[in-house]
């Protein structure tokens, strides 16, 4: 069977029939198509009613519409820096760098949920706070957080379904309280939800809102326990209840307030973590946990600094809330893994777009100063 | 002329067959993961590991190249053919370089960690710029379907040349050792 290595191979092989040719033509085609056909499976371009990240995005923008440059959520914003101080309290939960003693630098952002960039201040409207750790080593930690004390649905799929029976009606400039009703009756832990989040008061402005990690996170500390934990971030600001009059004054007075009581003088939070307990649901942002936890102060947050989004470097930073130092770990809420897909998205899609001027301009920052 | 090689060295083949998979994977990965919400943030932690082996590996893999060249190509391939097979050959060589490369270079730009396991993290190569991220993020997604396009054109015609030529061609990369008579002899 062996022949001489100069010699042309194709000279010793019997010709291959037509038949024969074409069966193996085919068999290259389909070997082909497989492995395109695989791709094409794990790209989704089967299941085109399955919710992507782009199909998300697309929801967004078809609520609240196009805004170049700005995030398709919590698109109205006010940049802050300052530090967080641990008090050590933390190292036994996590061996995450940040909960040693000490301070590290803190840069973040106070926004209003939805996509509307230029939207008028509402009490009522959903307060967010991003935040990001520099941790001594390189490390960062991101958390994105809202006022909220739990999150009105449990799935990407149900947020999805909330996002677009919340579209506003182009008739009416609102949205249908059918759609609304509707999505309620097919979601019942969103009844739920809502009536905790009714139960609590809101606070007058950012300065005094509590702000909750709403998911639960895994901390593994130095022996490697690792336990069930939600944060927040409780204001060493007093609680002033919140009045409609304000929003009638002024478009930005949540923003306007903020800005001059960070000129005023450096605002404070402490950092909660709530620790769970074996069977605390950990996959479901719309339940709160049982009272009586155990609930450690590990640290304060200070932001002592307060910048237009035209100027801050937080502008051009997404608070993904998976970006986890090493001690902080996702736990099972789906939702976590889908939030960190849709910012990326985001992210992507307005990084790439022109910058339009913000509603709070540097100008406005500079005013209170 | 009996003594020439008829097959890459153990070690050539090794790195072929290890990258093979990995890029494979990567680019599997790579189109799952933009597309996924549940699964997005476990692919997002195997990509960037992965990516810097790949990157680590095409350099041994290019020193490796230049001390041991392949051995000949079979004389049933023409001009063309050989031209092909350089061309795609030098493609896949510049992507695993430059994909990874890019990869760190956007993450960079978007000031994103770039996380390899536990605390383990890449320094920035490149300054916080969103406008810069995003053009160098449309690349990445270009760059890495000309991989796969590459990648199929490679498989076609290693397939072509298998079934229809009968040359043996696969022989040369066969996992396997393969005494040098035995080399161009039919199946």
């Amino acid at each position: 069977m062996s022949n001489d290595l100069e010699a042309p191979a194709e000279a010793e092989r019997p010709r291959l029939g037509k038949a024969s040719t074409l069966a193996r033509c085919a068999l290259i085609g389909v070997a082909l198509a497989a492995v395109v056909g695989t791709f094409a499976y794990f790209g989704g371009w089967f299941t085109p009613n399955e919710l992507t990240p782009s199909r998300f995005s697309d929801a967004f923008e078809r609520v609240d519409g196009v805004h170049s440059g700005f995030r398709r959520n919590h698109a109205k914003g006010v940049d802050v820096s300052g530090f967080f101080e641990s008090n050590g309290e933390g190292v036994r939960l996590s061996k995450a760098a940040v909960f040693r003693p000490g301070r590290v630098p803190v840069i973040g952002r106070f926004s209003l949920g939805g996509g509307q960039p230029y939207v008028a201040d509402r009490p009522d409207a959903v307060r967010g706070l991003g935040l990001q750790f520099s941790l001594p080593d390189g490390e960062l930690w991101r958390t994105a957080m809202i006022n909220l004390p739990v999150f009105p649905v449990s799935t990407p799929e149900a947020f999805y379904e909330r996002l677009i029976a919340s579209k506003p009606d182009p008739k009416t400039g609102k949205p249908d309280p059918a759609e609304m009703e509707a999505f309620l009756a097919r979601h019942p832990e969103s009844v739920q939800a809502m009536m905790v989040i009714r139960g609590q008061a809101v606070s007058s402005g950012f300065n005094n809102s509590t702000f909750h990690s709403l998911h639960a996170f895994r901390f593994i500390n130095a022996a490697g326990d690792s336990i069930p934990v939600r944060w927040l971030m409780t204001p060493a600001q007093p609680f002033e209840a919140a009045s409609a009059a304000a929003a009638v004054q002024d478009k930005n007075y949540l923003f306007d307030a903020l800005i001059a009581q960070i000129h005023r003088q450096p605002l404070r939070w402490h950092l909660i973590v709530i620790v769970g307990q074996p069977g605390d649901p950990t996959h479901d942002a719309s339940i709160a946990w049982p009272e009586g936890r155990d609930r450690v102060d590990v640290g304060i947050l200070t932001l002592d600094r307060v910048e237009s989004d035209e100027t801050s470097a937080a502008t051009d930073m997404n608070f993904d809330p998976l970006v986890l130092p090493a001690g902080i770990s996702p736990s099972d809420d789906p939702l976590l893994s889908a939030r960190s897909a849709v910012y990326s998205q985001s992210f992507t899609r307005r990084a790439g777009e022109t910058k339009q001027p913000s509603a709070i301009t540097p100008f406005d920052v500079r005013k209170g100063e | 002329m009996s003594t020439q090689r008829c097959q890459f060295t153990a070690f050539s083949r090794l790195l072929h067959w290890t990258m093979a998979a990995m890029v494979l994977t990567m680019l599997g990965i790579g189109v799952a993961m933009v597309a996924s919400l549940a699964n997005y943030h476990v692919l997002v932690s195997i990509h960037r590991p992965l990516g810097v082996a790949i990157l680590i590996l095409v350099v041994v893999r290019f020193v490796n190249r230049l001390l041991n060249p392949p051995p000949p190509l079979p004389a049933t391939m023409s001009r063309a053919e050989r031209l092909a097979a350089t061309v795609s050959e030098l493609t896949m060589y510049s992507l695993m370089f430059v994909l990874p490369l890019v990869g760190w270079g956007m993450l960079s730009a978007a000031h994103y960690p770039i996380v390899l396991f536990g605390s383990l993290h890449l320094p920035y190569i490149l300054p916080h710029n969103a406008m810069l991220y995003a053009v160098l993020r449309k690349g990445h997604t270009i760059l890495a379907y000309l991989f796969f396009l590459t990648f199929i054109a490679h498989f076609g015609a290693m397939l072509f040349h298998t079934l229809i030529v009968r040359d043996g061609i696969l022989k040369r990369m066969a996992p396997w050792n393969i005494r040098p008579r035995e080399a161009a002899s039919t199946e």
